[in-house]
């Protein structure tokens, strides 16, 4: 079985493996990490059959590190992700993402009638419930929930 | 609160709450006074509001201060495409505080980033609009003697009007129950309902108000508006239910008072006018006060 993933997405030697994306989630991550921005080798596996998800995505990033706080930023969309860091093809650390408090930028306003959605605003939330998740504009302070939530970009 | 801007009720604590109410009685007291003099206030009304204008502008005047400002974006650059940002900053140079009313959700909050002296939020769309919350809290202090322990009755237009919103929000720090008054489809909203329960605070929802506010302190009056409801035939239906009419006050409380933010159309009778209940034109006089203790607040004016 493992030699047969192996297969799908080979390994890599430093960098960054972020496993158990919800497929349908797997293009917003990489908006969100900005990784159309970047030019280290990036492998990518998606519609992979999960135990925990339906299908999942894999992406493992060569020569990439994150800091914690851009890591957190994909928790939005994919809250379960498991984050292998790897020196020399070992795993030498293991992450989880937590949903921040202050959420910038990559969220759009649920709020038509809301500053950043009229003039060129960044948006800003303060995090409300994490289960579901529900966030507060810091602007109109209306709040937007996982079902109206949009991603705008990695900015 | 000194150098500080006013966007949100939720910007103020319980004790700022009370200083500025302190401080109100205090104008009314000496409303004209040369403790602005010098100083420069720019009212910027992207959107036109001549009642709350009027009030800040007068309320400035008074203490001798001098006005700079527009009272319609069309005659304003945000006519030619400038953003609010850059008005903002600009009008920052030339004032030593910002009083603004803007059609925009959140503009106040950004505008408050942008400038350089403080903001005073006079509404932004559907949002806030705290100094209105601020004349009413005075209005409800100087006519029951306290904040405390009241019941407080809000008719109308419970689920888009932001000036109950604000109301509801800054008299749960004061132990109230409150009665919601409204037709179904514009009843108040839960995330206001879960707040005053996080709280533990008493409230009672009803559909019409005719037998029922007898134990009444406030009856805040709103208006229905015909544009709120997805059904006309609902609208017909319900819109002569929230009317005040002078009888109804008959078996009311003494203490009783009616507040409503204005302008009227409908939702109270004009016989209700002559009643010592009615209490909306001296809340208007109220809020010239309430501006007037907000704004030598922010500008560090009161020793
Ligand atoms: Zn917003």
């Amino acid at each position: 079985m493992k030699d047969r993933k192996q297969l799908v997405v080979s390994a890599i030697k430093d960098g960054t493996v972020i496993d158990h994306i919800p497929a349908k989630e797997l293009f917003r991550v990489i908006d969100i990490l900005g990784l159309d921005h970047i030019e280290n080798q990036i492998t990518f596996g998606t519609n992979l059959d999960s135990e925990k998800l339906e299908k999942k995505g894999i992406m493992k990033l060569s020569g990439v590190f994150f800091k914690q706080e851009d890591l957190d930023r994909i928790a939005l969309v994919a809250p379960d992700v498991k984050v292998n860091i790897i020196r020399d093809y070992e795993v030498v650390e293991k992450k989880v993402v937590e949903i921040p408090e202050r959420i910038e930028r990559i969220v759009k306003c649920v709020n038509p009638m809301c500053i950043t959605n009229q003039e060129e605003v960044r948006t800003k939330f303060d995090l409300v419930t994490r289960h579901p998740v529900s966030i507060k504009c810091y602007y109109c302070e209306k709040i937007t929930d996982a079902n109206s939530m949009e991603i705008i970009s990695s900015g | 609160m000194v150098g500080k801007s006013l966007v949100s009720i939720d910007d103020y604590s319980k004790e700022d709450y009370l200083k500025i109410l302190e401080l109100s009685a205090k104008y009314e007291k000496n409303p004209k006074q040369n403790i602005l003099q010098g100083y420069v206030i720019a009212t910027l009304f992207f959107e036109p509001s001549t009642r709350t204008r009027l009030s800040f502008e007068s309320a400035v005047n008074q203490l001798g201060g001098r006005i700079i400002g527009f009272s319609d974006s069309g005659t304003t650059s945000a006519s030619k495409g400038e953003t609010l940002s850059d008005a903002i900053r600009i009008v920052s140079n030339y004032s030593d505080l910002i009083v603004m009313r803007h059609p925009v959700e959140g503009s106040a909050r950004w505008a408050s980033e942008m400038a350089t002296v403080p903001i005073i939020n006079a509404g932004d769309g559907a949002n806030q609009h705290p100094t209105q919350t601020l004349l009413d809290m005075y209005s409800i202090k100087k006519t029951q003697g306290t904040l405390e322990g009241l019941e407080i009755f809000m008719v109308g237009d419970l689920k888009y009007g932001r000036t109950v919103h604000s109301l509801l929000m800054a008299m749960s720090k004061f132990k109230t129950t409150f009665h919601f008054i409204s037709p179904d489809e514009l009843k108040m909203p839960d995330e206001y309902k879960q707040h005053l329960d996080a709280l533990g605070l008493k409230y009672h929802e009803h559909k019409d108000f005719t037998d029922i506010i007898a134990e009444a302190d406030i009856l805040y009056m709103t208006r229905v508006q015909k544009e709120r409801f997805s059904d006309p035939i609902e609208y017909e239906r319900v819109k002569n239910v929230y009317i005040l009419k002078n009888e109804m006050l008959e078996n009311t409380k003494k203490n009783l008072k009616v507040l409503h933010p204005l302008p009227r159309v409908n939702e109270i009778t004009v016989d209700v006018d002559e009643n010592k209940k009615a209490y909306y034109f001296t809340q208007a006089r109220n809020g010239v006060y309430a501006r007037q203790a907000i704004i030598t607040s922010i500008l560090g004016l009161n020793k």
